[in-house]
């Protein structure tokens, strides 16, 4: 016999909590680790070996479509994109849902949330409509580039403690809408002033800076930096700078209308 | 067996988490060392002395008030001048974007540390930045001038760092305050403020040839900017450690090694 066929295959310990938004228990699965694996390989082993009702929501599995958010080890991560051997095999992989939305099944979440929030965003509103002539200029261009690359996973809003843990979702859009205003708000075609949506409505001021959403962005946005500090400091501008507010009362500076 | 949902996936207790990594590290080390460095602070500025010696200065008593101010301070001998300069830097420590990570989740425990639990006391009093005292923090701006102002008192001071009683020369204390100068202008200048003053107000870069000067401004900005976490640790340490410095030198502890042009090495 060869040596390879003797050793044992090394396995994962995988923990996935199982249940719906009022019940659950996390169960324990043995699975094969494989060169190159990922934590969603592991889980389509489960299920295709141990119970094929696990449900977990996936598509691309090129962590493109954002679909496969879940809790790696209690990080906000994509499924298809946590490889096994990121990880500590000698301890369970536990892998549990997004906890800052509520459980459908197993892994799965109504995310619904998110887009009730995105439908109240007022969209593009440009000078005008003859957009074939339009010239941008890729300094311009390149800011709101970095937001476009966005894929919805909603990592961002899960591991946001304003979100996850007090639970502000009535006060606050979080960072993936503070992403999508910012890309609005810096468009030089745009027209709308966002500003009181910004500070009110979307309620830029409830983020603390802790920058979580950037540490879990999949594809490398910093949201932080290059769109909520930015969006607070245009908030500031107009609402909260004692010498711009008393230029605007002598009449010489133009409030925003 | 199963259990309740909320019990088990529950995210409002502090420290519940099911991360397996050493996540308490940072908030731990961000508390013992700002603690330590706030009672060295104390410590330092409440002694007022100790903190020159020959050309040098020490950092937390920049700008030289006692020299500039002299009848001031001989009517009062018990100020110290630092009291007066101090609340500069700290101001803008205390409302930089970076500080505000650190000591959110360092001190305030919201959240400790990214899907840990936060405090629960805190969780339930949160309101951002949107209420008193945390809307202070919106005047970082002004802080940001002042703190450029200090900047520039940090560089005047290195410059005067190199006229010695035997001649113009150059010490290790040159070198010690001349780095703090360097790091505390990296810190200063890579800040969020000045990245929105210098052009990220702006919707159009292209708009016009002061609007492209601004963007190449910002742009060269935002690359330091990245290293705003950094530069906010390294110039903490650059500025105790002259401080350090100058005060054990000052206090005959330490001897500095100086190099006077044309004569030679001697020492302080």
């Amino acid at each position: 016999m060869s040596s390879s066929a003797t050793e044992a295959k090394q396995q994962a310990t995988f923990k996935v909590y199982r249940g719906d938004a009022d019940n659950g228990e996390h169960h324990t699965y043995t699975v094969p680790v494989e060169e190159g694996m990922v934590v969603l390989d592991g889980l389509h082993h489960i299920q295709a070996n141990d119970c094929p009702d696990l449900a977990v929501r996936w598509n691309c599995k090129a962590a493109k479509c954002g679909s496969c958010s879940a809790e790696v080890n209690g990080k906000p991560s994509l499924l298809c994109k946590t490889r096994m051997d990121a990880l500590p095999l000698d301890e369970p992989i536990t892998v549990t849902p997004l906890r800052a939305f509520p459980v459908m099944k197993d892994l799965v979440t109504d995310v619904s949330w998110n887009y009730e929030k995105n439908k109240q965003i007022k969209p593009f509103t440009p000078k005008n409509e003859d957009t074939d002539n339009w010239e941008m200029y890729q300094e311009d261009a390149e800011r709101a580039q970095e937001f476009r690359k966005c894929i919805e996973c909603f990592l961002c809003q899960d591991t946001c403690h304003v979100l996850r843990n007090h639970d502000k979702k009535a006060n606050f859009f979080g960072p993936r809408f503070m992403v999508r205003l910012a890309s609005l708000d810096m468009h030089p075609y745009d027209t709308e002033d966002r500003l009181s949506f910004i500070k009110d409505t979307a309620g830029v001021n409830y983020c603390n800076i802790t920058k979580c959403c950037t540490e879990v962005c999949p594809e490398d946005i910093k949201i932080t930096d290059n769109a909520i500090i930015p969006l607070k400091e245009r908030v500031v501008d107009e609402y909260y700078d004692p010498i711009q507010g008393l230029l605007k009362m002598l009449g010489l500076k133009k409030a925003r209308k | 067996m199963a259990v309740n949902a909320a019990e088990l996936l529950r995210t409002d207790e502090l420290g519940k988490t099911e991360r397996n990594d050493i996540w308490w590290t940072e908030p731990l080390l961000v508390v013992s060392t700002l603690v330590i460095f706030s009672m060295y602070v104390f410590w330092a500025v409440t002694q007022n002395a100790n903190f020159e010696v020959g050309p040098y200065l020490s950092p937390f008593y920049s700008p030289d008030l006692r020299h500039t101010f002299p009848a001031l301070f001989a009517q009062f001998p018990w100020l110290s001048p630092a009291y007066l300069v101090l609340w500069i830097p700290l101001a803008f420590r205390g409302t930089c974007y970076y500080a505000r990570r650190a000591y959110y989740r360092s001190f305030f425990l919201t959240p400790p540390a990214c899907s840990v639990g936060p405090s629960q006391t805190a969780s339930e009093l949160y309101e951002g930045e949107t209420k008193f005292p945390f809307v202070l923090l919106h005047l970082h701006r002004y802080f940001f001038i002042l703190a450029a102002i200090l900047a520039i008192f940090h560089w005047k001071h290195f410059m005067d760092a190199f006229f010695f009683e035997q001649g113009m020369g150059v010490g290790v204390g040159t070198v010690v305050v001349g780095i703090d100068a360097l790091f505390l202008t990296l810190y200063v200048f890579s800040c969020h403020s000045w990245r929105h003053l210098l052009a990220g107000k702006l919707n159009c870069f292209t708009c016009g040839a002061f609007e492209k000067m601004r963007h190449t401004g910002w742009k060269n900005q935002s690359l330091l900017n990245e290293k705003h976490a950094q530069y906010f640790w390294l110039s903490l340490a650059t500025v105790w450690f002259a401080d350090v410095y100058i005060r054990m030198v000052a206090s005959g502890q330490w001897r500095d090694v100086i190099y006077i042009f044309g004569q030679g090495f001697t020492t302080l």
